[in-house]
């Protein structure tokens, strides 16, 4: 057995407040490279606060567990420490910033992981052409490159966006974190694509989604059901169809 | 006691540098100076007119504008406090003690010149800016000027306004107060009265000026306080682009610094000014001290087609009150203003621009972004107004406030005048925090916190920056990095 690229063991999590709310109720969790795991529940189950928490968020605090990545804690790092070591989250709702270039967002991030990982930083031509690569994948028209992050982007241009900005941090493990939602078919296609052109051996992913339907196209290794946050059930594949046909309430019962 | 000459030997108060954001530029240089006591009077005006060798059209000029400027008031109209200045407690006239003309920098005391190095502007010949010229003025005089001989052979003419009034008299009778009048406010009539030096540019017909021009200006002395005057013209069909920096040293007291800018335009000619203001602006925790800038700054589009633009950063000062304006004369003429106003620890702000339409189809753009952390207090105050000739006149205007912290405020005074029914004016506005939410978009992405903050609020003030020559867009956004370090947690 491979070391563990992620252990998230019986961990309690929530809001920080005042007043301080529980949400995850002992959690448990272990991704090794090369598997894609999926997160599935209803709304409220506590999906997205698993994915703020890992990543780092200021509004969420850890009440018990811990959380290893690559053999560390990340408890305690700082978000952008823990992004510079390979994780990485894609946005449910990617956040504008205006007036900053996306090209020059990308490439300060994109130096900032590769620094970390004692890697050269790519001078702005370098990058460019490493940039445009990645945007004729996702099929990204150049424009994107001189907008500011997110400005004024469609919800599905913000997604594609997301995956690109996971393309150049070439992460460990990405957390993505209802990257279908609002997407359409099309959309869908070319984002599943693009997160399956970054699949390796040696990294992993993780999807947090309502639908099956995401599943089709980026096929999981494991599929949890999160309610009440706890992991109620995990299973294959097969599990994720059971749910599209069930719903979630047979699981409680 | 009056008029004396007086020695002062300004001592080494080189504060240490505790940390990036402190002000780097809080140290005075030890030079013997020369200076008139402190105090307002006719004789100290015909005293500083005889010292300078003028002619008598501008002790006149100076003469008149004191005697307005005592029938004037204090304007009281700005958002702003500060306790009463008394204008007998400055001293009027402060300059290094040196031989009264000079022949080449070998000259200038090696104290100021390490003095500019330091500051980043270095004078001398072999590591001079390349592509800027730059005239360094230290307190009331200005005391080196780069690249004369090489913009004379293109016919323009970079000099201190000194040397102007001496070499090219009829051009400062011309345009001296022709576009700021010498009653023209409370600060601009006192610097009329009392200006020392500055810097003049004149640009002939048919020339776009070969490099940036620049002045950088630096107050030492503890009680004196700066009275420049700049006056750039640019003929037909020519263009300038100029630039002005400014630093003091870090004193309890306040100093005043009172200018005046006057920038004409003739047809298709134009004029691009940009500022990046960083006087010292107090002490963070209590607002001891600090650089009152009070100071006027307009621009006269004379003739058809032609075009100024404004462009400031101003970052320093504890008070700062400074509104550089065009007016619109010329047919089809354009006036600009890109501004970016930061204040933070005990900071006060209160600027802006006028925009005044005179001719047919001229148009006018106002951009102005206004960051307040901690205590600081920022308004922008902006007045448009369209003469009654003025038919497909244009303006459109944007004001975005940002605040970091709860202390902070920000508040717009658009005023808007139109007797022209054709014309169309538009304007935008908006105030906005930096959210938690964008913090960590970009922290998640491996960007520390500090960088993060700085990309949000260099994002927040790109329009304007990009205005600002490139070298100097850079400094530009590394000051305001480095300005407001402690206010964001």
């Amino acid at each position: 057995m491979t070391t563990p690229l992620l252990q998230i063991t019986n961990l309690r999590a929530g809001l920080a407040g005042p007043p301080p709310v529980e949400i995850l109720k002992g959690i448990s969790l272990t991704i090794h490279p090369g598997e894609v795991h999926a997160i599935m529940g209803p709304n409220g189950s506590g999906k997205s606060t698993l994915s703020k928490v890992a990543a780092g968020h200021p509004d969420y605090t850890v009440t018990g567990g811990d959380v290893v990545f690559m053999g560390e804690s990340l408890l305690g790092m700082e978000p952008d420490a823990r992004a510079r070591k390979g994780l990485f989250l894609g946005f449910q709702y990617p956040v504008e910033i205006p007036g900053v270039s996306n090209a020059e967002f990308l490439r300060i991030a994109g130096n900032a992981r590769r620094r970390e990982r004692g890697e050269e930083e790519l001078d702005p031509f370098d990058f460019q052409e490493l940039l445009d690569q990645h945007m004729k994948n996702l099929d990204m028209d150049a424009r994107f490159k001189e907008r500011g992050v997110n400005e004024g982007f469609s919800g599905g241009e913000k997604k594609r966006n997301e995956i690109l900005q996971m393309a150049v941090l070439d992460p460990a493990l990405a957390i993505l974190d209802e990257t279908d939602s609002g997407l359409d078919v099309d959309a869908l296609k070319i984002v599943s694509k693009g997160i399956n052109a970054l699949r390796r051996p040696d990294n992993a992913v993780l999807l947090i989604t309502h639908y099956q339907r995401l599943l089709d196209y980026v096929q999981p290794d494991f599929v949890h059901i999160l309610m009440n946050g706890k992991i109620l059930k995990s299973g294959d594949k097969s599990l994720a169809l059971e749910v599209e046909t069930r719903g979630y309430d047979w699981l409680v019962a | 006691m009056e008029n004396k000459e007086n020695e002062t030997t300004a001592t080494e108060t080189l504060t240490e540098t505790y940390g990036a954001s402190e002000y780097k530029y809080g140290f005075t240089t030890p030079v013997e100076m020369e200076a008139f006591t402190r105090g307002l009077s006719e004789d100290t005006i015909r005293a500083l007119s005889e010292k300078k060798e003028e002619p008598p059209f501008l002790l006149d000029f100076r003469l008149k504008a004191y005697r307005k400027w005592l029938t004037m008031k204090e304007p009281e109209w700005a958002h702003v406090n500060y306790p009463p200045i008394d204008y007998q407690n400055i001293a009027y006239f402060v300059k290094p003690k040196q031989k009264p003309q000079l022949a080449g920098l070998d000259e200038v005391d090696p104290e100021i010149l390490k003095t500019f190095e330091r500051l980043g502007i270095p004078l001398d010949e072999q590591k001079k800016l390349a592509n800027v010229a730059v005239d360094a003025v230290f307190d009331s005089v200005s005391v080196a000027t780069t690249h004369k001989k090489k913009l004379l052979e293109h016919g323009v003419i970079f000099c201190s306004i000194s040397e102007a009034v001496r070499e090219y008299p009829e051009l400062i009778e011309e345009y001296l107060g022709s576009v700021v009048p010498i009653g023209d406010n409370f600060y601009a009539a006192l610097n009329s009265a009392v200006f020392t030096d500055g810097s003049f540019v004149f640009i002939p017909p048919g020339t776009r000026c070969p490099m940036e021009l620049s002045t950088y200006f630096r107050i030492n002395t503890e009680e004196s306080g700066q009275f420049e005057r700049t006056l750039i013209v640019c003929s037909e069909d020519s263009y300038v682009s100029y630039l002005e920096g400014c630093t003091a040293p870090k004193f309890d007291t306040n100093q005043l610094h009172a200018a005046v800018v006057e920038l004409v335009t003739l047809d298709n000619a134009e004029i691009k000014y940009s500022t990046v203001q960083n006087w010292y602006s107090g002490d963070p925790e209590t607002g001891k001290g600090g650089i009152y800038n009070f100071v006027t700054k307009r621009g006269l589009c004379k003739g058809r087609n032609s075009k100024i633009s404004w462009t400031q950063v101003e970052t320093g000062s504890s008070i700062t009150w400074k509104y550089p304006s065009c007016v619109l004369q010329g047919d089809g003429s354009i006036g600009e203003f890109y501004s970016v106003a930061l204040v933070n620890g005990h900071m006060q702000a209160d600027t802006g621009t006028k925009m005044i339409h005179l001719g047919r189809d001229t148009k006018s753009r106002i951009i102005s972004k206004g960051i307040s952390a901690d205590h600081g207090s920022n308004a922008y105050r902006g007045l448009v107004r369209i003469g009654k000739n003025a038919a497909g006149a244009r303006n459109f205007s944007q004001c975005d406030s940002m605040l970091v912290g709860a202390q902070s405020s920000a508040h717009t005074f658009p005023y808007l005048e139109a007797a022209n029914d054709e014309a169309v004016i538009e304007h935008e506005a908006s105030t906005s925090k930096i959210s938690e939410d964008q913090l960590f978009y970009l922290e998640s992405r491996g960007i520390s916190r500090e960088e993060s903050v700085s990309m949000i609020l260099n994002g927040f003030c790109r329009e304007v920056f990009q205005q600002l020559p490139m070298e100097f867009a850079v400094e530009a956004q590394k000051l305001l990095t480095l300005k407001l370090e402690n206010s964001v947690g």
